[in-house]
């Protein structure tokens, strides 16, 4: 899907519409209609807003029993408490990391687990050693379409401290009741606790990774094996490059994702960041701020924070693209 | 020869077996859900009470349920040489010593174990309760979350369906200025963080009474997303033009041609977008939690199953059923269409 942003594209000139002929310009005309729900749609429910939460942000706007506080513009003064909320810099009193570093440090955990585990799950589904790999594929993409509310559900019984599978298997493996963890409600365990929740989203990914292996010619491997190539330096010299564009559309699509995280810890902690406010995701924040408290102004400040944060990563991460990720065909896009 | 194939088995027992020992683990919390949501309220509270639903064994004994707990043979009058274990029932409770009776041995009658019943372990009998369902079918009116999720999800597919491959029609089969730049926005806007655009749209439908009501959830998909439309435009451009062209030679209309020439070639990628967009709409909840939280009656199976944790935080076994109501209508649905479910993916994920 990637491929098409870093093909090019020329913005037409007026010169191009003049010189068009009839036909073109009847062609055009018809195009745009068949394209006009998208092109109104994108104005009405993605432009407009775009626009409008950057003016609200400079405005002092709130819901009250469902009605809307006038507006009153106030310059830059939502940025400046934004500048100096401790809830997203540094957690202010309950003395654990700002929101912006929990969203980056449970990134740092679910991140990883998000590329490995799917591509790990690819290359076990892709070996020839296994037997009926259909039927794996499908089971293991199964929970990806579990409701998302019902999947948190399961696995928050699993991991119930006392009844849960998990700590009845470790103590069932000899970990002594005192040291099993607890979970959700441990500001240790509760990153895990949602990494190990998220693994069941894994399926996605995976059949993306695997329909990637199952592109990759076979022609290359053996070419590979002729140079005396081990298994190692073939997945690192063939395997990889060949299945790098499916690898870092998934790691785009899990940023992205990412900085959007808050359904988890609204459901399994009640949005109440605990425990000691260390599931006070961004924007789990956010979506206090602009839900629970309908402070729309302040609340589109801080959603332009996170589109800036977030267009920022993502031009990085098509900027490093081209120094890891082979698209064939075009040599090294 | 022998050794080369015995070294192909081996490497397939291996790789299949660890693949089978993985997914068992993966699926466990499936079988957590269906046993836990057959367990009486009892159960739950029991220490050391099986993970499978059950209830304490009890035997009928001249007209009466009777307890049944583990009794160590040895220490009963009359049988000292016998070392195993039995399930006895417990006639006459003792502090030292209790009277027991042998529901597989009704003729011996009587007699005297020297045991702290207390002390004693309890059989469990295989027992499933179906209550939980019941309750929760009626205290969240299931059959009402039920048509508000299904019309919620026909809804919005139709419109995903009419909006998507309009769209798609006019990325793929014209040629026009400006067209590529269009296409690159519509695919850039999955980059797009949802409250920038959530936060005013919010307030206007706020604004015009809409909050609380279907109405935004439904109407934005008439207009067409990136993920349906690159999936369908993916696939229109796999379909040759010679049969476009030789149908408007003979006359037909632009709309004519997708109708009748692209459109029943394209069934797989339909059918695709519409079993991922009911079971998207299925499971949606941040949308209708926000525009929906206000009213009650029009809520969709995620919504209210979110509340259950506040309500039912205690009580596992119903927290259980109704996840197992609200995830059973999209695993069938998957079991049914799953590989409309996989071809869309891979269409998506891994075309240019």
């Amino acid at each position: 899907m990637f491929e098409e942003l870093n093909r090019g594209f020329q913005l037409p000139t007026l010169k191009t519409f003049r010189n068009m002929s009839p036909l073109k310009r009847r062609e055009m005309r018809d195009g745009l209609l068949f394209i006009s729900p998208w092109l109104f749609g994108f104005l009405v429910f993605t432009l407009l807003p775009i626009i409008a939460s950057l003016i609200f942000s400079f405005m002092d706007l709130k819901i009250t029993d469902g009605i809307l506080s006038t507006p009153d513009f106030v310059g830059l003064k939502n940025y400046q408490q934004m500048l100096n909320d401790p809830q997203i810099w540094t957690g202010g009193e309950s003395g654990t990391a700002g929101s912006l570093w929990i969203t980056i440090k449970f990134g740092l955990i679910s991140l990883p687990v998000g590329i490995f585990v799917p591509l790990i799950l690819a290359l076990l589904m892709n070996s020839p050693n296994l037997k009926g790999s259909m039927f794996f594929r499908s089971a293991f993409y199964m929970p990806y379409i579990i409701p998302f509310v019902a999947a948190v559900f399961l696995w928050g019984g699993m991991l119930n401290p006392e009844t849960g599978w998990i700590n009845r298997a470790l103590m069932a493996m000899g970990v002594p009741r005192a040291m099993v963890p607890n979970w959700a409600n441990d500001v240790n365990w509760v990153y895990p606790t949602y990494v190990i929740m998220g693994i069941w989203g894994v399926g996605n990914a995976m059949l993306i990774m695997l329909a990637g292996l199952q592109g990759v010619p076979t022609s290359l491997y053996d070419a590979a094996k002729v140079d005396g190539a081990n298994a190692w330096q073939s997945f690192r010299n063939v395997t990889f490059p060949m299945i790098s564009p499916v690898i870092f559309y998934n790691l785009v699509l899990s940023v992205v994702f990412l900085f959007q995280y808050f359904l988890v810890p609204l459901v399994v902690n009640n949005g109440t960041g605990r425990p000691g406010g260390a599931t006070m995701f961004y924007n789990l924040y956010l979506y206090k701020t602009f839900f629970t408290f309908q402070n729309m102004s302040y609340g589109s400040a801080l959603a332009w924070l996170l589109f800036v944060l977030i267009l920022i990563v993502t031009v990085f991460m098509f900027g490093t693209a081209r120094y890891w990720v082979y698209y064939a065909g075009e040599g090294r896009a | 020869m022998n050794t080369v194939k015995l070294r192909t088995t081996w490497a397939i027992v291996t790789i299949t077996g660890l693949t089978i020992i993985l997914l068992v683990m993966f699926l466990s919390p499936f079988a957590f859900m269906v046993f836990t949501s057959l367990k009486t309220p009892e159960q739950i509270t029991i220490l050391g009470a099986p993970i499978w639903p059950a209830k304490p064994a009890t035997y009928e004994y001249n007209g009466k349920e009777i307890e049944a707990f583990t009794v160590p043979m040895n220490t009963c009058a009359g049988s000292e040489s016998d070392t195993s274990n039995k399930s006895l029932i417990l006639i006459k409770k003792g502090l030292k010593e209790s009277t027991f009776a042998d529901p597989s041995d009704p003729d011996r009658g009587e007699f005297v174990c020297t045991v702290a019943w207390r002390s004693l372990d309890r059989p469990w009998q295989f027992a499933p309760t179906w209550a939980n369902y019941k309750e929760v079918w009626n205290t969240i009116n299931y059959p009402r979350l039920l048509w508000n999720t299904t019309f919620y999800a026909i809804a919005t597919t139709i419109g995903v369906l009419i909006s998507c491959t309009l769209v798609a029609y006019g990325f793929s089969r014209f040629d026009f200025p400006g067209r590529d730049f269009l296409f690159i926005v519509l695919i850039s806007t999955i980059f797009l963080p949802a409250f920038v655009t959530v936060i005013p749209t919010y307030t206007f439908f706020q604004k015009i009474g809409w909050v609380g009501t279907w109405l935004p959830l439904i109407v934005p998909t008439f207009f067409a997303n990136a993920f349906d439309t690159f999936l369908l435009r993916q696939y229109f451009m796999t379909i040759p033009r010679d049969m476009d062209e030789a149908a408007m030679i003979d006359g037909a209309s632009r709309f004519r041609v997708l109708w009748s020439v692209l459109l029943p070639q394209s069934y797989p990628a339909l059918l695709a977008i519409v079993v991922f967009h009911i079971v998207y709409a299925w499971n949606d909840f941040f949308g209708p939690l926000i525009y929906l939280s206000t009213n009650r009656d029009a809520w969709p199976i995620s919504v209210a199953l979110q509340t259950f944790n506040g309500i039912y935080g205690q009580k596992p076994q119903l927290i259980q059923a109704g996840a197992l109501m609200a995830l059973i209508a999209p695993l069938i649905l998957f079991v049914l269409a799953q590989r409309f479910f996989v071809r869309g993916i891979v269409i998506t994920g891994v075309e240019k």
